[in-house]
This record gives C-alpha cells, sequence and structure tokens, in this order.
C-alpha cells in the first residue's frame, strides 16, 4: 500500500477514487467500457460515473435497459469477445436478478470449456446498509458470491483500494467483483498523488494489536478501527485485518494474525448463519486451533431484513460499540 | 441401380450446385448416425449424463450454418451436437467429449450439453434456457465496439422465449442495434410443454416484431429453406440492419433426453412429423431432381460411417484426466 501523507496527497472521497479509477481505466485500456443502469446521463445512481459521459461517449459509458440479467450477461459476452467490461449494477440486490449469468456462465465458462474461454470481466456493485434504504437496498451478499469458484470478490474498505482495485480488477483474466459499501461513498481522506494499482489478492493489517484481532471488510472497516480506538482507551491493544479480497481469502494472513494475538472477533455486515465469517472462523479453527486463547466471536448483522426506522437499522448492523464490546469480552471475560 | 446425372441442371437453390446440395445431405446424414450411435453408445453405458438429440431437426444447424463465415460466432444450446458437427468440430473432438476424455472439444469438463471450440467461435453448450442469448448479443456488442464486421448467431428451442433473458436480449441488440441473428428452433415442445400451455402468445415472430426486430418463419424440416432463411437473415444484419429473427418450424423425434417417457404427446403426431423426416425429404428431392443416385447414397452413408467408426475409436483411446488435475480450469490466473 502507498502511503499517504498530507503532503504528498489531495483530500478526496472514495466515490471520487472509484470515479477516478474508472476514468483512468479508460483512459489507459481502449477495450474498457463502462455498462451499467444510469450510469450516462444520469452519471451514476449514487454519482461514481459523474461526468464521464461527456468525457468517453456514450460508446463507452453505456446506460442500459432495467435488465440486469440481459447487461450482466452482455458484459460477459463482451469479455468473450475481448473486451474489457466494467459492468455497474445498482445494488447487490439487484444483481440477484442476474445471478444466473453471474453463476452459470461467468464463473463456468472457462471450466466449461475447458479452459479455453476466460472472462475478463468486472462487475462493480454497491452493497451495504446504514442509510435507511430498506430490506431491498441494504443488504450484503458478497459472502454469497464468494462461495462460487471461479469468481474473485474485493471488498475495497479504503480510499487506496477504491482507486486501485478496478484497474487490477481489469486486467485479470477472470472474472473479478467488486462491492463497493455505500456507507463509504461519501467518507473523505487523503489519497497519494502517486495512487495507483494495488493487488487484489492479499489482506492487511490496519492497525497492529497485540491483544485481539478484528477481522473485517469493505464498509466495516472505519467502524471497527474505531472500534480498535475505543479498546485502546481500555488498554486492549487490537489488530485489525482488512480482508480486502473475499475470494480468495488470504488464509496465510488470518493465521499469522491470531498467532501473535491469539483471539479473533470476525465483523461482517451479512447475516451470521451461514456467513463469511463462519468461513473465517472454521479456517482458524482448521489452522490455528492452538493458536487460540478463546472461541472465535463474531458480530454480524441481526437476522432480519434490514429495516427501514433509523434506530431498528442501526440496532441491526455491526457498530463500533458492539464490536468492542465483544472484543472486550473476549479478552477480559466477565470484566 | 444408378442412375447418371443428368449434364445440365438448373440450380436447387442460388449459390448451391449439386456437390454442394449433396454435401447438404450428407450433413444431416453426418448428425444423424453420430447420435443414433450416441444412443448406443448410451444404451452401452459408453456414454452417461443427460444427453438430448438432435434427431429430425437437422435441417436447421445444416442450412443455417451455411450462412455463416468462419469469423462468425455460434451459440448453441444442450441439445447442440448437430451445430457443433455442423460448425466444423470434428466428430472425434465431440465423441470424446461425450466419452469425457482429455480429447473432447471442452477438454471432458464439459459433456455433451457444453460442446466449446474457442476456433471455431463455437461459445457453447449452454444447459440454462435463454441464457446464451445475453452473451451472443455482449459478443455482437464487443464487434461492433471493435468495428469487427462478424455476426452472432444464437440458435435456442422455442422454450426459451418465456425467459426474460430472451426478451431482455431482444430488446438491447434492436436498441443497439447488433449483429445479432436470433435462431429459434420451434420444435413444439419445452421439454414436455407445449408452447400453447406456456404463451399466450404463440406467434414467435409477433414476439420478436414488438422489438422491432425483423422476423420470419421457416419450414425448419426443408434444408434449403432454412439455409435461405438463414443467409437471408445474416445478409440483413451483416448489412447492419440491426438483428433479426428466425423461427424454424421443426420437430423433435426422439424423447427430450435419455430419461423421457414420452407422455406429453401423442404416438399419431410423432408419426406425421416423421412422415416429413428432413433427411428423407432431401434424399428424394436430390434423387428427382437427378442430383442423386443409389451409388452416391452409398458412398455417402460408407463415409459417415467411417468417420463415426474413427470418431468412436479415437474416444475410446482418449485419456482420462488425471484427478490430480481436479482444480485446473477455475481461474487461468492461479487459484482462489
Amino acid at each position: 500500500m502507498s502511503a499517504s501523507s498530507p503532503e504528498q496527497g489531495r483530500t478526496i472521497t472514495y466515490r471520487e477514487a472509484v470515479r477516478e479509477a474508472i476514468r483512468d481505466a479508460l483512459t489507459r485500456d481502449e477495450l474498457a467500457f463502462l455498462m451499467g443502469e444510469d450510469v450516462a446521463s444520469y452519471g451514476g445512481c449514487f454519482g461514481v460515473s459523474h461526468g464521464l459521459f461527456d468525457e468517453f461517449g456514450p460508446e463507452r459509458v453505456r446506460d442500459t435497459p432495467l435488465s440486469e440479467s440481459g447487461y450482466v450477461g452482455a458484459g460477459i459476452g463482451a469479455a468473450l469477445g475481448g473486451m474489457h467490461p466494467i459492468v455497474e449494477i445498482m445494488t447487490v440486490n439487484f444483481a440477484l436478478l442476474a445471478l444466473d449469468q453471474i453463476v452459470n456462465n461467468a464463473a463456468t465458462l472457462l471450466h466449461m470449456s475447458g479452459g479455453q474461454l476466460n472472462v475478463p470481466i468486472v462487475i462493480r456493485m454497491t452493497t451495504g446498509a446504514g442509510r435507511q434504504l430498506a430490506a431491498q437496498h441494504s443488504h450484503s451478499f458478497e459472502g454469497w458470491f464468494a462461495h462460487v469458484p471461479g469468481l474473485r470478490i474485493v471488498t475495497p474498505g479504503t480510499l487506496e483500494d477504491a482507486r486501485g482495485m478496478l484497474w487490477t480488477a481489469l486486467q485479470d483474466p477472470d472474472p473479478v467483483l467488486i462491492f463497493e459499501h455505500g456507507g463509504l461513498y461519501g467518507v473523505e481522506g487523503v489519497l497519494a498523488d502517486d495512487a495507483g494499482p494495488v493487488d487484489i489478492d492479499v489482506a492487511a493489517v490496519r492497525r497492529a494489536g497485540d491483544d485481539v484481532s478484528l477481522i473485517t471488510y469493505g464498509g466495516c472497516l472505519p467502524r471497527t478501527l474505531r472500534a480498535a480506538e475505543l479498546l485502546a482507551e481500555d488498554g486492549i491493544s487490537a489488530e485489525v485485518l482488512d480482508l480486502r479480497s473475499l475470494r480468495p481469502l488470504d488464509t496465510d494472513a488470518i493465521l499469522a494474525s491470531v498467532a501473535r494475538t491469539h483471539r479473533a472477533v470476525v465483523i461482517d455486515e451479512g447475516w451470521r448463519s451461514g456467513g463469511l465469517p463462519a468461513e473465517v472462523s472454521a479456517r482458524i479453527m482448521e489452522g490455528a486451533f492452538y493458536e487460540l486463547d478463546a472461541p472465535v466471536a463474531r458480530v454480524c448483522a441481526a437476522e432480519v431484513p434490514v429495516p427501514f426506522a433509523q434506530h431498528l437499522e442501526q440496532a441491526a448492523i455491526p457498530r463500533a460499540d458492539g464490536i468492542a464490546r465483544v472484543a472486550r469480552e473476549l479478552v477480559r471475560p466477565g470484566g | 441401380m444408378t442412375t447418371a446425372p443428368p449434364t445440365t441442371q438448373l440450380p436447387l437453390a442460388p449459390g448451391l450446385d449439386g456437390e454442394g446440395a449433396r454435401h447438404l445431405l450428407q450433413e444431416m446424414i453426418r448428425i444423424r448416425r453420430f447420435e443414433e450411435r450416441c444412443v448406443e453408445l448410451y444404451s452401452a453405458t459408453k456414454i452417461r449424463g443427460f444427453m438430448h438429440l438432435y434427431i429430425g431437426e437437422e435441417a436447421v444447424a445444416t442450412g443455417a450454418m451455411q450462412a455463416l463465415r468462419p469469423e462468425d460466432a455460434v451459440l448453441a444450446t444442450y441439445r447442440e451436437h448437430g451445430h457443433a458437427l455442423a460448425r466444423g468440430i470434428s466428430a472425434r473432438a465431440v465423441m470424446a467429449e461425450m466419452y469425457g476424455r482429455v480429447e473432447g472439444c471442452s477438454g471432458g469438463r464439459g459433456g455433451s450439453m457444453h460442446l466449446f471450440d474457442a476456433q471455431a467461435r463455437f461459445y457453447g453448450g449452454s444447459a440454462i434456457v435463454a441464457a446464451g442469448l445475453p452473451l451472443a448479443v455482449g459478443l455482437a456488442l464487443a464487434d461492433h465496439l471493435s468495428g469487427r464486421d462478424r455476426v452472432t448467431a444464437a440458435f435456442f428451442g422455442e422454450g426459451a422465449v418465456a425467459e426474460g433473458e430472451f426478451h431482455e436480449s431482444m430488446n438491447l441488440a434492436a436498441l443497439w442495434s447488433l449483429p445479432v441473428v436470433f435462431f429459434c428452433e420451434n420444435n413444439l415442445y419445452a421439454m414436455g410443454t407445449a408452447l400453447a400451455r406456456s404463451e399466450s402468445q404463440t406467434d414467435l415472430v409477433l414476439k420478436a416484431a414488438s422489438y422491432r426486430v425483423a422476423g420470419w418463419s421457416v419450414d425448419g424440416m426443408d434444408v434449403l429453406a432454412c439455409r435461405a432463411a438463414a443467409q437471408r437473415a445474416v445478409d440483413l444484419t451483416a448489412a447492419g440492419g440491426g438483428p433479426c429473427f428466425v423461427e424454424f418450424r421443426t420437430y423433435r423425434f426422439r424423447a427430450h433426453s435419455m430419461y423421457d417417457p414420452e407422455l406429453y404427446r401423442p404416438k399419431e403426431e410423432v408419426a406425421r412429423w416423421k412422415a416429413h423426416d428432413p433427411i428423407d425429404a432431401f434424399t428424394a428431392r436430390l434423387r428427382a431432381t437427378g442430383y442423386l443416385d443409389d451409388a452416391a447414397l452409398e458412398t455417402m452413408e460408407a463415409e459417415v460411417s467411417a468417420e463415426i467408426d474413427d470418431a468412436v475409436a479415437f474416444a475410446e483411446a482418449g485419456t482420462l484426466e488425471p484427478v490430480e488435475d481436479l482444480l485446473r480450469h477455475v481461474y487461468r490466473r492461479g487459484a482462489a
């Protein structure tokens, strides 16, 4: 990761970082084009592609009808035809309408064709809750997609990753799904002037610590970092591991962190049952069982469709104080 | 008895001489005999899994494929042995795939329903009804964006018109004026469900018209009619006229798959359609016009038989992929 400092960087939002990544891709890769609902004239439903239509025109910034399966499939076909499509889906809930194309085609074609046909597509979509958008715009299904061999699943949780993952994903020969948490778009920070492509395979330690590993990704990363601050006030040193990629999962980094801290909390905005933290927990059990001083804990979304009312929504999803509480109990049981 | 072909004849169709006509017949016979052999091999448990036969429908793939150039792309369904053979994938590679061997056209990873050949621009072999149609739109979009003069042909059954992906794909192709030809093989049954039992509007050409896609129906049991209809569609599309839709009215003589007791259609109906067997009909036509005699037909059958024998021997001698290679072909870059 390139370090950013105020002297060498500039203040920018996550949304602008993604936009810069798309602009960079369209500028440098003549095979790249952006396609999705309202990405052109409207500027993207979350404003990510604002201005790109004027810059690159209707062929390369292409509005689609409300046909998720159709245009995602068309993106896969275009990838088979040698292009590097960037397909935007408004939210992961809508991506379920394209599940057939993503799972039955994008993830299987290389295999079914005996290695002949790869699918170099990038599919970006918004995920996550926290904006009072209720139960059909707020869910986190990236863990589902991470179940599927043939897909790569990445979850930029920082400005550097928002800026840098797209290019790497676009040059990858296989389908890559990028999950952008909707709550991050407005987050501001300093991005180094020379920020560029980053790898999409490995996890990153965002804060070093000795007492407990807080393992998370994407939209829960800022909340987990705040939880680590709260824990520090109590004298607990928490390490924050940002998974960055949910498939592949960087098992080595997970096990190495647990070997340092001997305790782990896995935080995810998806539901607990059958979710990604269950997988992380199982890998810790398989690979670092004798390192553990306490059972692995999970902080996940409550098992309810995300409610509209703000207080209920906030109660349903992981928050800094809740993460800190669970970690504290793990480090100082009953304390 | 043999009859010498007359020295002067009118062509059966524009651009089709006697040799071309006999080639069409031989292609249909080749597909028929290949699948008949597959049935025997299935009964002998050499071939396993789902297997969907094209027998009865050979005129469609044979005729339509004539209109496509090597640079064009082809997509088909799980009932695609005929399309693969007609597209030029060798009988050896298809048979080896039926056997699940490394030498198969999909390396043994696809099987009967997933025949692929990147060189032939044959993009499967899809077993999700209508799921190949958006891919066809995308392949055509790639050609459009790259300024390449190519056409993408998507073969699909009439059952696909009930799927949203059919409608989304028709709309996208028409909206963006993409060079896709939609070749609908209407064999009257989506597995066991008759068209009229699943569609409020059974006129498929009207569905195409609702998307401003030019379309027409053709006798799918007549190889020359299929050839002409496909050529018309490809010519229109290649000239920049946007997508076209052709409904080939055809019939599947055999069961849906090897597990189908055929409870849903009367035997008399099957018999009625078999009276219009595309191979018998074209054979009779070529005989009547003097393009074919007994000797030529015998030679044809012998050549086809030898090719299939060779393909079976090739498949029998094929390699089983080592189990150590199980995880190959999931990612091109590394594992995940």
